[in-house]
């Protein structure tokens, strides 16, 4: 248990995916100029992250490790070179899903978030992820919480980047620094306050 | 086509940068910067990538239907960057443990998909080719800029070969490690931005709120 906590408090401030890895930019950039949309962004991505890095460490567990078709008959095959292809499918399948879930059971949160919601597909925070989740060879339940945590703090970043940005335009600017050139300082900045947390043990 | 080859291939280096005018494909950018060799490499593969993506989705853009074009794209360019990525661990397996996740990433880099669904839709194999090596590049350049100023700065070297001989070999330079640390990156490119933008003066965007010049008295 500590251990998972730890590895969530981790996820969401040291290793911050938007400000440390600099995964999903693009849209970290592109859809941070309001703190409302940013926030439904943010929720949308940490709801999409919670349950793609999961299903994809159970796609790994039993189907893609060298030795995990054994329950299939066939213990030599090592699929783990279709990583790339099968979270990513997996990721769109997932997205799909979700939307066709929310628009059924639940119309006002599918109105917040739809317009956000195929954007995830290629939002690279997600598919980063899961990646990371490979590489670091996470159980299950170390994915889960990877997974709420890391979106959590994708979440975190862009929204406060909202609200720094809608404060920004009233300031005067240089020409050129204006729009793309100041946000990113600014996220330089963001990331630079986001790595006084690396001293943080728990 | 209005267009010619050649102004395919040279207008995304500076006119119409992906990275700093399109806003595509900036989570590698600055991840993969801090040295320039891993930067070089990164460059390839995603010219490569987005070269011969453009090219297959073009040559196909008439049998995709539009309703599953963006899961077909992502076939399309997952099987090449898996391509890339296990030709990568046979052949640098040392450069392909630094770039880690990020060749994988490869797949959800906005250029490519920009790309395919801007260009490679619409236009002709040869055509699309040319302007996937022409975002390639563009994105290349910046990768090697920031790649260069934060190696050179950061480490004293080009390539790992010593430029400026650091203090603690014996040298003159003290290394400025924040060039290291992601935050730098951030700053390396805003300032590239500006200096971009400021050679040529129609990039720069239009502000959401003037400010009110203060009346002479």
């Amino acid at each position: 248990m500590e251990g998972l906590i730890s590895l969530a408090v981790k996820a969401i401030f040291v290793e911050n995916l938007a400000l440390s890895f600099f995964l999903g930019m693009c849209t970290f950039i592109a859809v941070s100029k309001k703190i409302s949309t940013a926030l439904g962004l943010g929720i949308s991505v940490m709801v999409v992250q919670a349950i793609t890095v999961p299903a994809n460490n159970l796609l790994l567990t039993y189907l893609l490790k060298p030795g995990a078709l054994a329950w299939a008959g066939f213990p030599d095959v090592d699929l783990t070179f279709l990583g790339l292809i099968s979270y990513i499918g997996v990721i769109a399948a997932m997205v799909q899903i979700l939307e066709m879930v929310l628009d059924k059971y639940f119309p006002p949160l599918y109105n917040a978030l739809g317009i956000f919601l195929p954007l995830i597909t290629v939002n690279c925070a997600i598919l980063g992820g899961s990646l990371f989740m490979v590489e670091r060879d996470y159980n299950f339940a170390e994915a889960a919480t990877y997974g709420i945590s890391s979106g959590f703090g994708w979440a975190l970043a862009i929204t406060a980047m909202a609200g720094v940005r809608e404060k920004l335009k009233y300031s005067d600017i240089p020409d050129g620094l204006q729009g793309l050139g100041i946000t990113f300082i600014t996220a330089g900045l963001m990331a630079m306050a986001f790595m006084s947390f690396s001293g943080v043990k728990l | 086509m209005s267009q010619t080859k050649k102004e395919l291939l040279v207008d995304p280096l500076v006119d119409n940068n992906p990275i700093t005018l399109q806003v595509l494909g900036i989570c590698s950018a600055l991840a993969v910067t801090s040295s320039l060799q891993v930067a070089f490499v990164m460059a390839l593969a995603v010219t490569f990538v987005t070269a011969f993506a453009s090219m297959f989705i073009s040559i196909l853009r008439n049998q995709i239907p539009g309703s599953i074009r963006i899961i077909v794209q992502m076939v399309i360019i997952a099987s090449l960057v898996i391509l890339v990525d296990q030709i990568l661990k046979a052949y640098a397996f040392q450069i392909s443990k630094t770039l880690s996740v990020f060749v994988g990433l490869i797949i959800t880099n906005c250029i490519v998909m920009g790309r395919a669904e801007a260009f490679a839709m619409k236009n002709p194999p040869v055509a699309s080719f040319i302007d996937g090596i022409g975002n390639g590049l563009g994105y290349g350049l910046i990768l090697m800029l920031v790649g260069f100023i934060r190696e050179l700065f950061g480490s004293g070297s080009l390539f790992g070969v010593t430029i400026l001989q650091t203090v603690n070999n014996g040298g003159w330079y003290v290394p400025n490690g924040l060039l290291l640390l992601p935050p730098s990156a951030f700053f390396v490119i805003g300032l590239l931005i500006w200096a971009f933008r400021t050679w040529k003066p129609n990039q720069v965007e239009d502000r959401e709120y003037k400010i009110q010049q203060a009346e002479a008295h």
